[in-house]
């Protein structure tokens, strides 16, 4: 959905070089100033997310949920109760649940108590869910998130880091001799990318599953789990093959489209004529003249093609049930499970910021013209 | 109008924009079609009208068109009620007087079977009208190679349904084999059961013990194709859910395409003329905009508040408002804003807004056309992705509704592989018509694009 440029583009007035500070210097302040912003953008986010969530007073029902769950737990094993009466009980426990509900808050006005959520979404600490269990058992929303954490970075790791240089030295490829067949070939599939990854899942299912019986349906791994540290990893990837399969086809085209033009917009600039007639070898010339400016404009793309998948993910997780952050909030959706719900779409919120860090410092590191903003006066 | 003649001519360069008009235009005349055709609340009714409007369809049939290819030949449904009669299939009803108490009602079936798998399942629907003594309906199917098979005997009182697959007398009369395949089955065959071809006979003969008592009976033999798309595990017509499916796309992606693009060159527009603390504002919501997980918050919003595909609509132009967007026109804008013509307008006193609306926005309209056209499948495939996350819209039938079902269903699983292939077809070609046809026109706005 979203196209166009990140805020990582350098503004036109820092064309010129600092060369006082070592380019370590320059990486480090750059990026922990990016930290820094992008951790308000995240807490202003996570801050909307509970805005949305409450709305209807559902945040204040998680916590008073968890906090008569625990005062039930308490009185039920605290053995000088033990002879109360039912009522006496019943009385003892609303009692001590208003003096928990007042500890923790509930009794002040809305506003105040936000940011008490607030604090407590940006460490995922939400409390107990109501009807789901990590694998190991317990409830507690936090584990139950983190535990599905893995099992997405795996499917996107690999996707990803396909997708990257699989795109570039096709693109590389292609710009070297445009206008052949394969180049139109690729030129007319790029729309194909208008669809989502998971609506070509479900295509190769169709085929690779369903017809031809190649791969499984989904999962993570066969059932029951292979005991060897071997036959697991190949059942997994034997797992990992069509949804990968199904994140590539869905954004290869585009990306490749997309690289290919970059360079070949790069290739007919003076100095690579330049070059050409100084007899380099096209190798050569690829490498210094070509790749090295296109980069932090691949990057960008790489960085939103990214953040379009993450949250494409969850439908593709769904329909190849990889138990990973996707499916667990389609679940939890399904069931209404609202810890889990603001949860994920916390961490969902962290893994965007994460990417869009992580791509800042790529940037800052292969573009020497990206500075700190109000640091201007490099000129030496 | 000049300028849209001119963008037409150039388009017609490109085959693959002219096939992605023609798709578009396809697509625009048969949403009209549909929705004069079925009326909304028709639309509506029908969707969710469960098996009390959908009695006589199979269930999780195939459509009909399969019956085309070479070597396919499966049955279609064959309906047989009071005063039907198509092509080699009948109905006769006669009284016959049996003693002074009881006469015999008997209505007699007659329909033709040359298809060569069995049918789904075999219905009787019986009703009557009596005083006090109620009617006593025997049913006996007759075979073309002449035997004579009792089916059931039934009492009726109010309206009585009888589901020969569920007839475990008959069942047993059959050697254990169902119904809908021992009634058919050619006794002659060996192994792998055939049906035998020619006419069948069902007879359901009412025994009343009243003058004025009426027996009415009405057959069904559900067959194993349907209609133009099938049938899904709710025996409902999948051609209402896909032809409904394209006005709702067509008008979902258009509306949030227009929306958030038109909402964001607004802002972009507004904070480049104003500059300093409104476009810096503009600038960190953008960025903040960017983090937000859009997906999630919607299935927040879905599983929350409501799931209708306007309140979604509406949610997914208001997050798309700071998009990504802005900082690209952003750009073209800090140019503009410095033309001569600007300053010619401000110099003959036009207000900030008459500047932004009139002078600022028109200028950049070539640059969004693509943009826009490319915008509208992603958001046709959304509302999809919202379906098969089961927060579609719950009365409106829509091609992601239908790929959810499916999904949900096991359709995969089963090999019902035309309830996933229609709706993704229809999908795909829609996405692909305005795809094609955003990036000629991507090609012809940008010429430094046109020479590579």
């Amino acid at each position: 959905m979203t196209e166009a440029t990140l805020p990582l583009q350098p503004g036109a007035e820092s064309v010129e070089r600092v060369q006082a500070q070592s380019a370590l210097m320059r990486v480090v302040k750059y990026s922990s100033l990016r930290l820094f912003a992008l951790f308000i953008t995240v807490v202003i986010g996570v801050y909307l997310t509970i805005m949305i969530a409450n709305m209807g007073g559902y945040v204040d029902d998680i916590k008073r949920g968890y906090i008569r769950e625990q005062v039930a737990l308490s009185i039920g094993f605290d053995p000088t109760l033990k002879d109360l009466t039912a009522e006496e009980r019943q009385a003892y426990m609303s009692q001590r649940v208003a003096l928990q509900e007042k500890k923790m808050g509930l009794d002040q006005p809305f506003m105040v108590r936000s940011f008490r959520y607030l604090s407590g979404a940006l460490i995922l600490d939400l409390g107990w869910a109501d009807n789901m269990i990590s694998d190991s058992g317990s409830r507690q929303v936090r584990l139950i998130i983190l535990e599905r954490l893995p099992a997405t970075l795996l499917l996107f790791a690999t996707a990803q880091f396909l997708l990257f240089f699989v795109s570039l030295f096709v693109a590389l490829a292609l710009s070297r001799n445009y206008g052949s067949v394969l180049d139109r070939v690729i030129l007319a599939l790029a729309p194909t990318s208008a669809a989502p990854s998971w609506f070509y899942g479900l295509f190769l299912i169709l085929v690779f599953s369903a017809l031809f019986g190649l791969f499984p349906f989904g999962g993570l791994v066969s059932a029951p789990p292979p005991d060897s540290i071997i036959h697991y990893s190949l059942s997994v990837l034997n797992h990992l093959i069509l949804p990968v399969a199904a994140i590539v086809v869905s954004a290869i085209f585009l990306s490749i489209y997309s690289s290919r033009t970059f360079f070949l917009i790069y290739s007919s600039e003076d100095y690579v004529e330049m070059a050409r007639a100084k007899g380099l070898s096209d190798r050569a010339i690829e490498r210094r003249y070509i790749l090295r400016p296109t980069l932090p404009t691949i990057v960008t793309g790489l960085a939103l093609g990214i953040i379009t998948l993450w949250t494409g993910s969850i439908v593709l997780e769904t329909v190849f049930n990889w138990p990973g952050l996707g499916r667990l909030f389609y679940l939890a959706s399904n069931i209404f499970e609202i810890p889990v719900i603001v949860g994920s779409t916390v961490i969902y919120a962290y893994l965007l910021a994460i990417t869009v860090f992580f791509l800042d410092i790529v940037y800052a590191l292969i573009d020497p013209r990206v500075k700190v903003g109000g640091n201007e006066g490099g000129r030496t | 109008m000049i300028a849209a003649r001119r963008t037409l001519a150039a388009l017609s360069k490109y085959p693959s924009a002219i096939a992605g008009l023609g798709i578009i235009v396809a697509l625009v005349v048969f949403s009209v079609y549909t929705v004069i055709a079925i009326p909304y609340s028709e639309a509506v009714r029908m969707w969710r009208g469960g098996e009390g409007v959908w009695l006589e369809t199979p269930r999780n049939a195939l459509p009909s068109w399969v019956n085309l290819f070479p070597g396919v030949n499966r049955p279609e449904t064959v309906i047989l009620g009071p005063n039907e009669e198509v092509g080699g299939q009948s109905v006769t009803k006669t009284r016959e007087e049996v003693s002074e108490e009881m006469t015999d009602v008997i209505t007699t079936f007659t329909f033709d079977y040359t298809a060569d798998t069995f049918p789904q399942e075999i219905s009787l629907f019986l009703s009557a009208e009596f005083d006090q003594k109620r009617p006593l309906v025997s049913i006996t199917w007759l075979t073309p190679d002449g035997r004579e098979i009792r089916v059931a005997d039934v009492t009726v009182e109010g309206p009585e349904t009888v589901r020969f697959s569920q007839e475990e007398k008959l069942q047993r009369r059959l050697d254990g084999v169902n119904p809908e395949i021992g009634l058919f089955a050619d006794p002659a065959s060996e192994g792998e059961p055939v049906p035998l071809k020619g006419t069948y006979q069902v007879v359901a003969a009412g025994l009343v013990f009243e003058e004025e008592t009426e027996v009415d009976a009405r057959l069904v033999v559900y067959g194993q194709v349907y209609g133009l798309a099938g049938t899904d595990h709710r025996r409902r017509d999948l051609t209402l859910a896909l032809m409904w499916g394209t006005p709702v796309a067509l008008a979902f992606g258009l509306l949030a395409a227009v929306g958030s693009v038109v909402s964001t060159l607004i802002v972009a527009a507004i904070g480049v003329w104003f500059g300093g603390f409104i476009d810096a504002a503009i600038q960190r919501i953008t960025e903040v905009n960017l983090i937000l997980p859009v997906l999630p918050i919607l299935i927040m919003i879905g599983t929350f508040y409501s799931r209708s595909i306007w309140v979604m609509l509406g949610v997914v132009i208001l997050l798309g408002i700071f998009s990504s967007g802005i900082k690209g026109y952003r750009a073209i804008f800090l140019q503009v804003k410095e033309s001569p013509y600007i300053e010619a307008a401000q110099a003959y006193g036009a207000g900030n807004f008459r500047i932004i609306f009139l002078y600022l926005i028109p200028r950049i309209i070539p640059v969004l056309v693509p943009q826009f056209v490319v915008l509208i499948p992603s958001f046709v495939f959304l509302e999809a992705t919202l379906a098969v996350l089961n927060l579609g819209d719950p009365v409106l039938p829509t091609w992601g509704k239908v790929l959810s079902d499916a999904r949900v269903n096991g359709a995969l699983y089963q090999g019902h592989y035309y309830w996933v292939l229609e709706p993704a077809a229809l999908l795909l070609v829609s996405g692909l018509g305005f795809a094609m046809v955003g990036f000629a026109l991507d090609r012809i706005f940008n010429p430094r694009l046109r020479e590579l």
